[in-house]
């Protein structure tokens, strides 16, 4: 310090300036709610999804994190007493629409769960299913679009040698590489993480969160995580869910760094430190 | 102490049930394996059965068993997966056909075959037939391999239809592709359990496929279950009691021998379909 004693850094804190570049909202959500028959769990979300960025939900459990992400690809159609509200537009189309053909969103919307759930069938099998159920048959094709995934997810070199071997047979991390392999092949433009590594060993975890980092800029990714360190690494953008009177609120949205570096919600800031949830 | 006496009445329990199968078999084939030869097995019964084989009945009883298990396998399967797949928890019509399943699996046989008589038989004019007969069963054992099948289905990890879904599977797809291999032994043990009891009914089929004892021609003809010509010479013919035991120690390893196959069918296909 001494020696620049007569330099004095007035920069403080990070504040919510102009970004650099205009980010793009590739998901526009609009007063969304989500309820389990008569049990409330998300009410009037509203956020906007930048293309090409890391979004990242954190909160404590039961706020509805996971909630918000099901609804985006619809999957909380799977759960029969569920029903949403509001709008998420993708292109100008509001994807809770009953008449959205659910299939062909799906396959724009990936989604990595917390547990890896490779399918019980070969590793290669695995990746070839969904491509031949959206209509690829070509084999060539189809050996490129594997190799490429496997690639992209860095699992090739550890399993090109043995593909027709049970993707069951590989390990927790492994597995859920081939999950992300396995959204990836079909080509999607967004990607629902669901606390992808928390149910893996550190190592493994690591090289997920790697993988995570590599997406940015070529996909657009939401995920949920409950590793704030690990929120603060990966994401651009982050979103502070809270329980308010047992229903699960959006508290504040923001950029990543300020929103860790400056809270506006004494919530958020109370979360961030530790001292609640 | 109590520990230990607990243990033993554990084990004497198991061990009474290996002595009671072994006792079965011992006094089967004490008593029938002196009847038992190749030529048995493909001569047509002569002397109202105490002499001759079992050729025609043995052939009437596999053309009824083929016939159950065709009509039974598809239809059961389809109802299975529409229970599992299609209806939500506390639906009312799933939970009525569920209801009536469990009614139906619990109908004593012959009240079956009083029903195949009068509707197979004579409504659909089908009359006394292997296809009578084998229509009838498939009725018996569906409650039975439906209920089986539709747990096995049910149990199937539910990460992997999610994962299906979210990869824009359809639902055929992931039934066809994960679900029903995964659920595939679940759906052989159901099978299984109805072969043995299809192969075992008397009275079902004497009012549906009745008791000719000719080599049937087609499934329109009436033919002889191994059950039911077991049940006629120990009950109608005096000095058949050779034969009787005979047939039923046939009866019996084919039961063991179906259920062989179609434990290793289902590993085959297991194998051919998973990777687990």
């Amino acid at each position: 310090m001494s020696q620049y004693s007569d330099v004095t850094f007035t920069l403080g804190k990070v504040a919510l300036a102009e970004p650099c570049c205009v980010p793009k909202a590739l998901l526009q959500v609009s007063d969304l709610s989500i309820a389990y028959g008569d049990r409330k769990v998300l009410e009037t979300v509203s956020l906007d999804i930048y293309k090409g960025c890391i979004t990242a939900l954190i909160g404590p459990s039961g706020c509805g994190k996971t909630s918000f992400l099901s609804s985006i690809n619809r999957l909380t159609d799977l759960i029969p007493s569920a029903t949403t509200e509001g709008t998420i537009l993708l292109d100008g189309k509001n994807i809770l629409d009953r008449s959205v053909d659910t299939l062909s969103l799906r396959r724009r919307i990936g989604m990595i769960f917390q547990k890896p759930n490779p399918f019980p069938l070969s590793i290669r099998r695995n990746l070839e299913l969904p491509l031949r159920e959206h209509g690829l048959k070509e084999r060539k094709l189809l050996r490129e679009k594997i190799e490429k995934a496997l690639r992209d997810v860095g699992l090739w070199a550890e399993v090109k040698d043995r593909l027709e071997s049970s993707a069951l047979s590989l390990s927790g991390g492994q597995q859920q590489r081939l999950c992300i392999a396995r959204a990836l092949v079909l080509e999607p433009e967004i990607l629902l993480m669901d606390e992808p590594c928390s149910a893996l060993d550190p190592i493994s975890s690591a090289a997920v969160e790697e993988l995570i980092i590599r997406l940015r800029g070529r996909y657009t990714v939401v995920i949920v995580t409950h590793n704030l360190a690990q929120a603060k690494r990966v994401a651009n953008y982050a979103a502070f869910f809270w329980m308010k009177e047992r229903v699960g609120k959006l508290i504040e949205f923001g950029q990543c760094q300020h929103l860790f570096d400056a809270p506006s919600d004494a919530l958020t800031a109370a979360y961030i430190q530790g001292i609640k949830g | 102490m109590s520990e230990r006496l607990f243990a033993m009445l554990i084990y004497l329990a198991a061990a009474s049930i290996m002595a009671l199968l072994f006792w079965i078999l011992a006094d089967l084939s004490y008593q029938g394996w002196s009847h038992l030869s190749f030529d048995f097995l493909i001569e047509e019964p002569a002397n109202a059965g105490r002499e001759g084989g079992i050729g025609p009945i043995l052939s009437s009883t596999l053309l009824i068993i083929a016939v159950t298990l065709l009509a039974a396998l598809p239809l059961g399967l389809a109802v299975a997966i529409w229970l599992a797949e299609f209806t939500r928890r506390g639906d009312r019509l799933g939970q009525s056909v569920r209801l009536s399943l469990d009614v139906l699996a619990g109908v004593p046989s012959i009240v079956f075959g009083l029903f195949g008589n009068a509707f197979f038989c004579i409504y659909l004019g089908m009359g006394f037939s292997i296809l009578s007969g084998g229509l009838t069963l498939a009725c018996m054992i569906l409650p039975v391999l439906i209920r089986t099948s539709e747990a096995g289905i049910t149990a199937v990890n539910d990460a992997w239809r999610q994962g299906a879904s979210a990869l824009g599977m359809s639902k055929s797809s992931a039934i066809y592709h994960i679900l029903l291999p995964a659920a595939s032994p679940a759906i052989a043990a159901g099978l299984i359990l109805g072969i043995g009891r299809a192969t075992a009914e008397t009275a079902a089929l004497i009012f549906t496929s009745g008791y000719v004892d000719r080599m049937p021609e087609s499934l329109m003809d009436s033919g002889r279950a191994l059950s039911v010509h077991i049940y006629d010479l120990s009950m109608n013919v005096p000095g058949g009691d050779g034969a009787a035991h005979a047939s039923a120690l046939v009866l019996i390893s084919l039961v063991v021998l179906l259920s062989i196959v179609a434990q290793g069918l289902t590993d085959r296909y297991l194998k051919r379909r998973l990777m687990v």
